[in-house]
């Protein structure tokens, strides 16, 4: 869909304003119904059997003496569940493998983490589901288990997977290893490249694991009827995926399951992937009624996939003068139980923010006893973007160079070919640290322990399959289905952009989220994709109707069909033809579809091809108390290239949620596990996400760098607002302190140790 | 074991229900009257998504139990607006888009007009530690506090 760019400015009706949400009214008055707030008659309550242990073998399980329980009425194992074939298959931003999908939803062989589900039971109450699962009796053989990224690719490792051998390595390795893949791309040539270094940093960083963190705990109904139609209700970031997988999982007909999305509340990468919704089709289709099952915070907690934590190691020489001259990295991730994790868009994004000759990324990919990682924003990009942003402001602080004049006279722009491929088309780096350098907040002096730091981020963005369809309602109204799950105001931006195309109010537009069964396949709310795909489908649907609209005017006026046009919300005679006949409204022509050709109505089922990468620039300030070590963000500005923000408001919203989270990853979020394998803080009281007193107003700044592959220009914003805080954070915590960081998160204790220690050596700023 | 018989008053109605001795204000809410604008999103009073007022106290229902509240009064969110028309914070969180998937919505509400019925003029810090107790991960709070503060001023005539 390549055409010329509208301008911004009074020509917009809409695009660029900030109307009221559609689903505005529902969401405060508690009415949205979200995965858990549907009840179904005759309903019965699912519960999950989950293994104490990391590490075990299962040599049997006995279910009898639950099955015997009154008011049981199913209970299901893997036994359920056919075993199926290895073979990777693209999921979105991830890649999936069946083989693991069956085994993650319910061990088989071996329990692979503490939470791991060993049966799930349905019965006619919570308490006695509860009950049921206390008497299913698991013969356990234990076995030592392995947490830790570095400790799992060591020789003599306990290995989870017996038959899993490093792929990406020559010659094939003979012994089964906790690495599942090791990955390279190089561009130019480092050794070279360094020798030309006048100044070379190299510094090693981890990670730990965080979870997305959404309030709204995975939730589902299943309802299977004896001729096998199922239907489930489920709060999901794509109900097409649901289907899929389960269909898949259970050996059904993909047409026999219908998925319906609820309101979702949150997900942010992590209800891109199926826990409850197979067992809960398996409980019902055995008990032959609707089963609910809902997660505990806890079950969230050790269940459901976190992102990696990682161990990365960053090498960058650069020249007297700024320029970069060699760049290197080594990525560890852990995936959890099963291989997959995001290590590779980690190696594709490490350097992508910046033109360089000479690149060296190299990642592996390693299975550790923890639940296997699910897509967190912008999935793997956070983990090495903070390493290499990390350095980079080191490298400036050594050759004494402001950092954003560090990373203008290396950024990538238009044409620059990137480590991992591609050639860029028009992206906004240089006017996001532009954008920076000319913002007040660049310029205001700090206070007493206070510290500045800035970081860029980068991430791909996707498009994928998408289908809309828009309906011309009897009077002139529209009913506007789309199949991406809203979870941050995408009914908003869809209404939007068919209104400013129809040249009709929001009011006359309704939209909805449709079920499975009513528009073609869609790929799910993920990749920053959902407003650039549905919107573009969503335009193109429009087309469709305001082109049939013209053709029934002409139909009517008897005109040929190129002597009608479509302005301004009416049809009218164009050419020679204009003034012969009066325009008319959308409504008039609804009032005529029946006898001019039937039921007017847009569908438009596309692969929305060129999404386009949003990059960022942001500065944070912060205060480090030299007491307790604890650091408060004190002033953040976030800038950021959003192609066209169709409602700024709500891309304002992406930019503030994802620092949020990015500064909650930097300063407190971290997973803890015992020396027994097991999680020890599964709550958020114990695991802490950033609330409203630990946060300054975040500012931002919407760049606009149209996208020329959408027709509004818009590019996907949700994720990279994740990938500079980090950093940002760091960086000015080394400003503030004389101390670099390297692990995450810098909470006070971590903070206070090596402030006392650089104090002992005379090296702390404060 | 028998059940307990609870008369109570919810957003205003006489109500009565029978409840479990361990069953949750928040179940009952929920489970008996359907009232599923108050969200469970940790059942530890972690998260504030449950957020209720009991004779004008602010709580996390689901640390109450149903019989706890006999003879009480009980205001969810499904009671704030009156009518047609929205309560200020609903209008001003819709305005300033305070909410993205909207989950924590009905429990910040809840807790912000708690807030300004006994303090009618927060500062910015007072209401950020008011809402410590609400966890939001979408927005990151910024248009939360705006529309809160915003509110606020509107309900004072300022």
């Amino acid at each position: 869909m390549q055409e010329k760019l509208k301008e911004p400015g009074s020509e917009f009706k809409w695009v660029g304003t900030r109307p009221d949400r559609p689903d505005g009214v529902d969401k405060v008055t508690g009415r949205a119904k979200f995965g858990a707030d549907l009840a179904m008659a005759g309903q019965l309550v699912g519960k999950v059997l989950r293994s104490p242990h990391p590490h075990a073998r299962i040599r049997s399980i006995d279910t009898s003496a639950a099955e015997k329980l009154a008011g049981v009425k199913a209970v299901v194992t893997a036994r359920d569940f056919k075993d199926q074939p290895s073979e990777f298959i693209p999921a979105g931003e991830m890649m999936i493998n069946y083989k693991d999908v069956v085994r993650s939803v319910m061990a088989r062989e071996k329990a692979l983490y503490e939470g791991h589900p060993i049966a799930a039971v349905a019965a006619t109450s919570a308490a006695i589901a509860k009950e049921a699962l206390k008497l299913i009796k698991v013969d356990y053989e234990v076995l030592p288990h392995v947490i830790d990224v570095v400790e799992a690719m060591q020789p003599g490792a306990p290995i989870l997977h017996e038959d899993m051998f490093t792929a990406g390595v020559d010659p094939a390795p003979k012994t089964a290893s906790n690495i599942a893949k090791r990955i390279e791309f190089i561009l130019g040539d480092v050794t070279a490249g360094f020798k030309q270094a006048d100044v070379i940093v190299e510094r090693s960083f981890t990670t730990q694991p965080v979870h997305q963190g959404y309030i709204e705990p995975h939730a589902v109904v299943a309802s299977v009827s004896e001729d096998g139609q199922a239907d489930v209700w489920v709060t999901t970031q794509g109900h097409w995926i649901v289907r899929a997988h389960c269909a898949r999982l259970l050996g059904w007909d993909v047409g026999k399951v219908r998925v319906t999305s609820s309101e979702i509340g949150g997900g942010f990468g992590g209800k891109t992937v199926v826990y409850l919704e197979p067992l809960a089709l398996a409980l019902s289709k055995k008990a032959r009624r609707p089963v609910k099952m809902v997660m505990t915070r806890e079950e969230v907690f050790r269940a459901s996939g976190p992102t990696s934590g990682a161990h990365v190691r960053v090498k960058i020489g650069a020249k007297k003068d700024g320029r970069i001259v060699a760049a290197e990295a080594e990525l560890k991730y852990q995936a959890g139980a099963f291989a997959g994790s995001p290590v590779q868009p980690g190696c594709m994004c490490a350097y992508a923010p910046y033109d360089l000759e000479n690149v060296k990324v190299v990642g592996y990919d390693v299975v550790t006893n923890r639940p296997k990682v699910a897509a967190y924003r912008a999935p793997g990009g956070p983990i090495s973007e903070y390493a290499v942003e990390s350095v980079i402001d080191e490298i400036a602080g050594k050759i004494g160079m402001d950092p954003i004049e560090l990373r203008l006279k290396n950024a990538a722009k238009q044409g620059t070919k990137a480590a991992y491929g591609p050639k860029f088309g028009p992206i906004g780096m240089i006017e996001t640290l532009e954008a920076a350098k000319a913002h007040a907040h660049w310029r205001t002096p700090l206070g007493k322990n206070q510290g500045r730091g800035v970081a860029s981020g980068f991430w791909f963005n996707i498009g994928g399959e998408t289908s809309v369809s828009l309906s011309l309602n009897e009077d002139g109204t529209l009913a506007l289905t789309a199949g991406t799950p809203d979870i941050g105001g995408l009914r908003a931006s869809l209404c939007m952009m068919a209104a400013e195309e129809l040249g009709v109010g929001m009011d006359k537009i309704r939209v909805q989220i449709g079920d499975t069964g009513q528009l073609g396949y869609n790929f799910l709310t993920g990749g920053s994709r959902a407003t650039f795909s549905s919107g573009m489908a969503t335009v193109e649907a429009a087309r469709e109707v305001m082109k049939e609209a013209c053709k029934r005017a002409a139909k009517l006026w008897e005109l040929p069909e190129d002597a009608v046009e479509y302005k301004d919300g009416t049809v009218r005679p164009a050419g020679p033809n204009a003034g012969k006949h009066n325009p008319m409204t959308l409504q008039e022509i609804a009032g005529i579809a029946g006898k001019t050709g039937g039921p007017i109505g847009g569908y438009s089922r596309i692969n929305a091809a060129g999404a386009a990468p949003s990059l960022a620039t942001h500065i944070c300030d912060v205060e480090v108390d030299p007491e307790t070590g604890k650091v408060s963000v004190v002033r953040y500005t976030a800038i950021q290239d959003a192609g066209r923000a169709i409602h700024p408001s709500y891309v304002e919203g992406q930019y503030q949620g994802g620092v949020a989270q990015g500064i909650g990853w930097a300063l407190n979020e971290e997973y803890i596990y015992g020396a027994d394998g097991r999680l020890q803080n599964p709550g958020f009281l114990d695991y802490r996400v950033p609330v409203a007193s630990d946060l300054p107003m975040i500012d931002t700044v919407i760049v606009e760098v149209p996208n020329p592959r959408h027709p509004y220009g818009v590019r996907g914003v949700g994720e990279t607002p994740i990938v500079p805080p980090m950093a940002a954070v760091a960086n000015a915590i080394a400003n503030a302190t004389g101390v670099r960081f390297t692990e995450l998160p810098m909470s006070p204790p971590k903070v206070l140790k090596a402030l006392d220690e650089a104090r002992a050596k005379g090296a702390a700023k404060i | 074991m028998a059940k307990h018989h609870v008369t109570a008053t919810v957003n205003g109605d006489a109500v009565e229900f029978l409840c479990e001795t361990q069953e949750t204000l928040l179940d009952v809410l929920r489970d008996q009257m359907g009232l599923t604008g108050t969200k469970e999103g940790c059942s530890t009073g972690d998260c504030g998504a449950c957020s209720v007022t009991i004779d004008g106290r602010l709580v996390c229902s689901c640390l109450m139990l149903g019989v706890e509240v006999n003879g009480k009064s009980i205001a969810t969110i499904e009671g704030m607006a009156h009518g047609d028309a929205l309560h200020p914070l609903q209008r001003k969180f819709i305005e300033h888009a305070a909410l993205q998937c909207g989950i924590c919505t009905p429990g910040v509400l809840v807790a912000a007009k708690a807030l300004l019925d006994k303090h009618p003029d927060p500062s910015e810090t007072e209401v950020r530690y008011w809402l410590a107790g609400n966890l939001c991960r979408c927005t990151g709070y910024d248009k939360i506090v705006r529309a809160v503060l915003d509110a606020a001023a509107e309900m004072r005539g300022a």
